[in-house]
């Protein structure tokens, strides 16, 4: 287990409870007693630090290195059961841009995600979450695919961006991201998109417009990274904090701002600390959500997602 | 060491000894250089007549020569943003939007106008770079949408003229929104059948490029514009090299398949009725009031 800067004091208990169940093991005293202490005083401190995330902290939870990723929660949601496809028939496969046919309780879905990288090589390998053109079109294949078929969309959205590379440029990357969003706009088929970690701007949106958008506690969604945009307006990268803050960029600003249509609460501490937790309820919210759309009637299905959409935006006249 | 001696270090004319050409009267192209009349200048549609520069204007600029007899209707008018976060970077998002306000006349960075072009009734939307970069927050949003809104009601095709850095920071995730909201209208758009003519202009980059402006029945672009999703600059970085000539302009564009065709902006608007006058059904067009 890996841990940042905020949970230090946890840390430290953990250590100090490790420390302990070794000492009872080596001294053959009950120390059952203090370990239940330390155990009641992780919760608390855990609950301490929880109510009091600033938005910037919640960043860097989204970002945590040990919280799980796309493939991880498609493989236990689907307990498996799932067949990766890959390329976009064009240029040729995205590693940043995973999907395929998953089956959840017996009933089949569409299940396409960002994939970040475990380790340093994976990581290279994933290009850190960010995909090219190609992934855009990948996932417009297998939505198109789910569309002849009938069967629901669920995204797994986890990057900080779309690749801002020389041949990303060259083969349109805005032009992929638009696409997506104007063919998820009309797709016959219910859509359920999931933040699981990192919102970023448009290499998010580019597989985000659903019928149900829903945010983990622990993640951000917004048009720029805090980074970026502290580079931008203040013209340097210390103001990130700031800018986090001012992006409004949490979970539950987003709902607030009625930008996403629900929360997904984590474990105590975040997705990473009990990762089958999340992925139970995930999986859960899948089937729940899912059913209730697919009652629906198609045209009405898209006519209410376009009706969603028409209504975000503040203005005056 | 060289083979002239430099003498003095720098330039040495005095900021208030240096001669500028006073504005108004004289258009200087920054291009080339090249001084010529204002009236000139705007006889050629504010192209220069020595490089073709096409210089940046804004949707006003365009309404005059696309509108016939620079007669439109304006949609909208006077909506504004309201600063639904409260956002503050070194300055307060309101003061910056007040401001600019007072400095343009404009009232966000988009005008939209309803009229006939070569007689055909016609919705054209047009950014204004010159207010806030052409950012798109939800104004933007709101009156692309409506304009396509108003398309389609009066069966008209719709026209998007693009000319923008991108998303509008300060209203966040509202901005990035709008590229959702605005394609959902463009669905419903294709679906009646209408043609939509996206017309990209100096510059345009970032979330507008990964929307409304990238999904033209036709794409079309001015001569020698910057376009693209990532900045140069943020290229740049990613790659650790120099990019190559040319990189991110209309010609590398349509080089790579995303554009239909370049015109010059004295073609446009023949091209544009061209172009209607092959996809419009006949019994649909409407003629506007």
């Amino acid at each position: 287990m890996e841990y940042i800067e905020f949970e230090s004091p946890i840390r430290e208990l953990e250590e100090q409870l490790k420390k302990t169940k070794q000492l009872q093991t080596e001294t053959g005293q009950d120390l059952s007693r203090t370990m239940r202490e330390i155990e009641k005083s992780i919760i608390s401190t855990r609950k301490d630090i929880q109510k009091n995330l600033s938005p910037w902290q919640k960043v860097q939870l989204s970002r945590h290195p040990s919280r799980p990723y796309t493939l991880a929660y498609i493989q236990a949601i689907t307990n498996g059961n799932f067949l990766e496809l890959h390329g976009d028939r064009g240029v040729k496969d995205d590693k940043a841009m995973v999907g395929g046919w998953g089956i959840i309780d017996g009933e089949s879905y569409m299940l396409i995600g960002q994939q970040k990288g475990i380790n340093t090589k994976m990581r290279q390998y994933r290009n850190f979450g960010m995909a090219n053109p190609e992934g855009y079109r990948k996932a417009l294949r297998l939505m198109k695919m789910a569309e002849k078929f009938n069967r629901p969309v669920i995204t797994f959205i986890d990057t900080p961006g779309a690749f801002p590379g020389l041949e990303a440029e060259e083969r349109g990357q805005g032009e992929a991201i638009a696409r997506n969003i104007y063919e998820m706009c009309a797709l016959k088929v219910p859509i359920i998109c999931i933040i699981i970690g990192e919102g970023a701007s448009g290499g998010a949106l580019g597989i985000g417009v659903g019928d149900k958008v829903l945010m983990l506690e622990n993640t951000w969604y917004s048009v720029i990274s805090p980074e970026s945009c502290s580079s931008i307006l203040w013209r340097n990268w210390d103001h990130k904090e700031q800018a986090a803050k001012a992006l409004k960029l949490t979970a539950e600003d987003m709902l607030k701002n009625k930008l996403v249509d629900g929360i997904i609460k984590e474990p105590l501490g975040g997705a990473h600390v009990n990762p089958e937790e999340i992925f139970e309820t995930v999986k859960q919210t899948i089937i729940k959500t899912a059913a209730k759309l697919l009652e629906t009637p198609k045209n009405k299905l898209i006519d209410s997602r376009i009706k969603k959409l028409s209504k975000m935006g503040v203005f005056d006249e | 060491m060289g083979w002239f001696k430099r003498n003095k270090e720098g330039i040495t004319t005095e900021t208030k000894d240096k001669k500028e050409t006073p504005e108004g009267l004289w258009h200087k192209c920054p291009k080339c250089k090249v001084i010529v009349r204002q009236e000139d200048h705007e006889a050629t549609f504010w192209v220069c007549g020595h490089c073709e520069y096409h210089e940046r204007i804004d949707a006003k600029e365009y309404f005059s020569f696309l509108f016939d007899d620079g007669k439109y209707q304006e949609l909208d008018s006077k909506m504004r943003s309201k600063d639904p976060l409260e956002f503050e970077d070194t300055k307060k998002y309101k003061e910056r939007y007040d401001s600019t306000v007072k400095k343009t006349g404009l009232n966000d960075a988009i005008t939209t106008g309803y009229g006939l072009l070569h007689g055909q009734a016609v919705t054209i939307a047009a950014m204004n770079f010159s207010f806030i970069g052409g950012s798109m927050g939800s104004v933007v949003g709101e009156k692309i949408s409506r304009a396509i809104q108003n398309a389609v009601k009066h069966k008209t095709p719709f026209v998007m003229i693009s000319k923008s850095g991108g998303a509008r920071m300060q209203e966040a995730a509202f901005s990035l929104m709008q590229l959702a909201k605005t394609s959902a209208q463009l669905t419903l758009l294709s679906e009646a059948g209408l043609p939509y003519v996206s017309i990209l202009t100096d510059p345009t980059t970032g979330g507008v490029t990964a929307s409304y402006a990238m999904l033209g029945d036709i794409n079309i672009a001015e001569p020698g514009a910057l376009i693209g999703f990532a900045g140069p600059r943020v290229v740049k970085e990613t790659i650790g090299k120099e990019l190559p000539d040319g990189f991110q302009t209309s010609e590398f564009v349509l080089e790579h398949g995303f554009l239909d065709f370049i015109f010059k902006r004295h073609e446009l608007k023949d091209k544009l009725k061209f172009f209607f006058d092959c996809t419009l059904q006949k019994e649909e067009t409407a003629v506007a009031k």
